[in-house]
């Protein structure tokens, strides 16, 4: 109390904090309090509500539903397993394109390779790709990328059909066109978190490399690459729980084709498309399949988002 | 933290436009016309034509069609939310069992159902036979080049590619009236398990889309795709139609004349629930796909005012709407039908 006073009546301007500091720093920290944990309240009241539309089909259908492959309305016959396939399998390309590219990018963009400014205009372009909405992507694919990829999907449909990924020829929308899309969709989150991870390399293990003698690229390759991993491996998780969860433009571009084909080509179906397709008319039996599909997709997502944020967490990487 | 605050910032925004857009869309919402319908997209461009045509002619009362498939118009028009349905199959039974004040079908205009196909370098029009496009809607034929669709068509070089078929995803009165189609002229469709439905679950590769415009313009997006469509939009699409065989063997070119003669040919006596089908219509030059598709009306329990209303709009259709139809690639309706549909709709109460 004592130094209180002294402090007060000191000539410094460091002041003690008035009743008006007082109160807003408790108000700030109590509505923050709620904000925060209005947020978990926020999923757990979404999955009651989903899950709770979803019990009757979960009664009626059980774990069937998920190794089901047709799905009927006349005969009452639902499986969302084409569903499930098409929703790992266009996540799965679109992360090996975007992972491959994304993590290329971060190399380019933090091992001096460029002048400081163009890394900076670039990392925001790339930034920027976050901004697009989906269904601008959509249209995109539909009118702009399908008709370019055409002729090497063409290609490899005539000289490589014996491949089972080649095996159909593409008519338009199809899983391909949607993965890369997809892809395109996931860099900015890769790129951005493997970036951070090459920044997260102490300067030391650099400087250690390069006097021994490696040159850039055995830096890169050998060093640089293995430190990061731990943070690019997080990167790849988060960007397939992105591409996981992406509904307008795979609706527009999968094709929402109830089969499970390995060819690239051919049209497909996802979990999210699935929801968006049968939404707006679905009866009250359908709804609550509809709904066990929103909570395998939400499962999913969670799970690896989940993963994602421990693998960060354990290799210790700073957003 | 400088990138949580330019995040919170673009939250802030986000939400914020979000909320005005609402404020804005609200009172647009609440404003409602003094007659509304729902239903069947099949004959959207025409019934759409026909309202403003009538609010012209005889103002007083709006109206207002929402094109939302045959499936989902029975459906509001059960659940009252609709002063009246609009359905390429009328109703089933059961459906109608449902109606609270009854339902009365109105046959408004009739339609024909094309097999609209994208196969780039193909020039000629496609010819097609009852068993090869029975077998290409199962997904027994895959390839264009199928030595069936070839001998079809000899002067065409078919490309090699995917057959992908197209079909609707919502419960759709055009599905049903392909379906009841295909059920009629082959067992092998019925032998495969399927019946005729409002909705499938469609063999192979097929691409589900919804709403008749949805499928025309997936299948000018897809190359190697076929889908069956109504006429007028396959055409306002730009789409190239299949010659398919009709019962007498004939291949026929899909067109309102086609659709007239097949409407005249298998017309008949229309029952006395005025609903009708026509599965595999006979005649030399009959198109084989084609249907009516109907209005319903409530029966009875109309106030005064709303079953003026609609009586005055639904004999409008059926008496001067019908030289429209025409111009919008349906078949009008002939003079005995559209006789005993007025009759029908001075019952309703």
């Amino acid at each position: 109390m004592a130094e209180y006073n002294s402090l007060q009546r000191s000539q410094s301007i460091s002041k003690p904090p008035t009743a008006g500091d007082m109160l807003a720093n408790r108000a700030f920290r109590v509505l923050t309090l709620v904000f925060t944990w209005s947020i978990v309240l926020l999923l757990a009241y979404i999955l009651y509500k989903i899950g709770g539309r979803a019990i009757p089909a979960v009664k009626e259908y059980g774990l069937g539903m998920l190794v089901g492959t047709t799905w009927d309305v006349n005969a009452r016959t639902f499986g969302i397993l084409p569903e499930i396939w098409g929703t790992l399998y266009s996540s799965l390309l679109a992360l090996i394109l975007g992972g491959f590219f994304g993590v290329s990018i971060a190399i380019f963009l933090t091992q001096n390779f460029l002048p400081r400014i163009l890394e900076t205009i670039l990392r925001s372009i790339i930034e920027l790709l976050a901004a697009i909405p989906s269904v601008v992507y959509g249209l995109w694919g539909i009118f702009v990328l399908i008709p370019i990829i055409r002729p090497v999907a063409d290609f490899f449909n005539t000289h490589f059909s014996w491949i089972p990924f080649f095996s159909t020829s593409l008519s338009g929308p199809g899983m391909f066109p949607a993965a890369l899309v997809l892809s395109i969709m996931i860099l900015p989150t890769v790129a951005a978190i493997s970036q951070d991870a090459f920044r997260a390399i102490p300067h030391k293990i650099t400087e250690a490399a390069y006097g021994m003698g490696t040159t850039r690229w055995e830096a890169i390759l050998r060093v640089m690459l293995p430190t990061a991993a731990g943070g690019i491996f997080g990167a790849l998780v988060l960007g397939l729980g992105r591409a996981l969860g992406e509904t307008m433009a795979l609706a527009m571009l999968v094709g929402n084709s109830n089969q499970i084909s390995l060819s690239v080509f051919a049209p497909a179906n996802t979990l999210a498309a699935l929801l968006a397709l049968n939404f707006p008319e679905a009866g009250d039996t359908e709804i609550s399949v509809l709904m066990f599909a929103a909570c395998v997709l939400l499962l999913i997502t969670l799970l690896v988002n989940m993963l994602g944020a421990l693998i960060i967490n354990k290799t210790g990487i700073k957003r | 933290m400088k990138r949580r605050i330019r995040t919170l910032c673009l939250y802030i925004l986000v939400f914020s436009m979000l909320y005005c857009t609402s404020l804005w869309a609200a009172p647009q919402q609440t404003k409602q016309a003094d007659l509304s319908g729902a239903g069947a997209t099949f004959p959207a461009p025409l019934y759409q034509h026909w309202i403003k045509q009538f609010a012209e002619s005889s103002p007083g009362f709006t109206i207002s069609y929402d094109e939302v498939g045959s499936g989902e118009g029975i459906k509001r028009f059960l659940a009252g939310k609709v002063d009246f349905g609009a359905s390429d199959t009328a109703m089933s039974d059961t459906e109608a069992q449902g109606a609270k004040h009854g339902v009365q079908f109105v046959p408004a205009t009739a339609g024909t159902v094309v097999l609209a196909y994208n196969l780039p370098g193909v020039d000629q029009p496609l010819r097609l036979s009852r068993e090869v496009y029975v077998d290409i809607f199962l997904g027994v034929i895959k390839m264009w080049n199928d030595p069936r669709i070839v001998a079809l068509n000899p002067e065409s070089k078919l490309p090699s590619l995917n057959i992908t078929t197209v079909t609707r995803a919502d419960s759709s009165g055009t599905t049903w009236a392909f379906s009841n189609h295909l059920k009629a002229i082959s067992p092998r469709w019925h032998d495969a398990g399927f019946t005729a439905a409002k909705k499938m679950n469609w063999p192979g590769n097929a691409m589900a889309v919804n709403y008749n415009e949805g499928v025309a313009n997936r299948i000018r997006h897809s190359w190697g795709a076929i889908g069956y469509v109504e006429y007028g939009v396959a055409k306002r699409t730009g789409l190239a139609m299949a010659e398919l065989e009709n019962k007498a063997g004939h291949f026929v070119v899909p067109s309102v004349t086609s659709g007239m003669a097949a409407l005249a040919n298998n017309a008949g006596e229309l029952p006395d629930n005025l609903r009708m089908f026509f599965p595999d219509p006979i005649g030399q030059d009959s198109y084989p796909i084609i249907t009516y598709t109907w209005l319903l009306l409530p029966k009875t329990n109309l106030s005064p005012q709303q079953g003026e209303r609609i009586k005055k709009f639904v004999d409008w259709c059926l008496r001067d709407g019908q030289k429209y139809a025409e111009q919008f690639d349906y078949i009008p309706l002939p003079e005995a039908v559209s006789i005993k549909a007025r009759q029908a709709v001075q019952q309703v109460r």
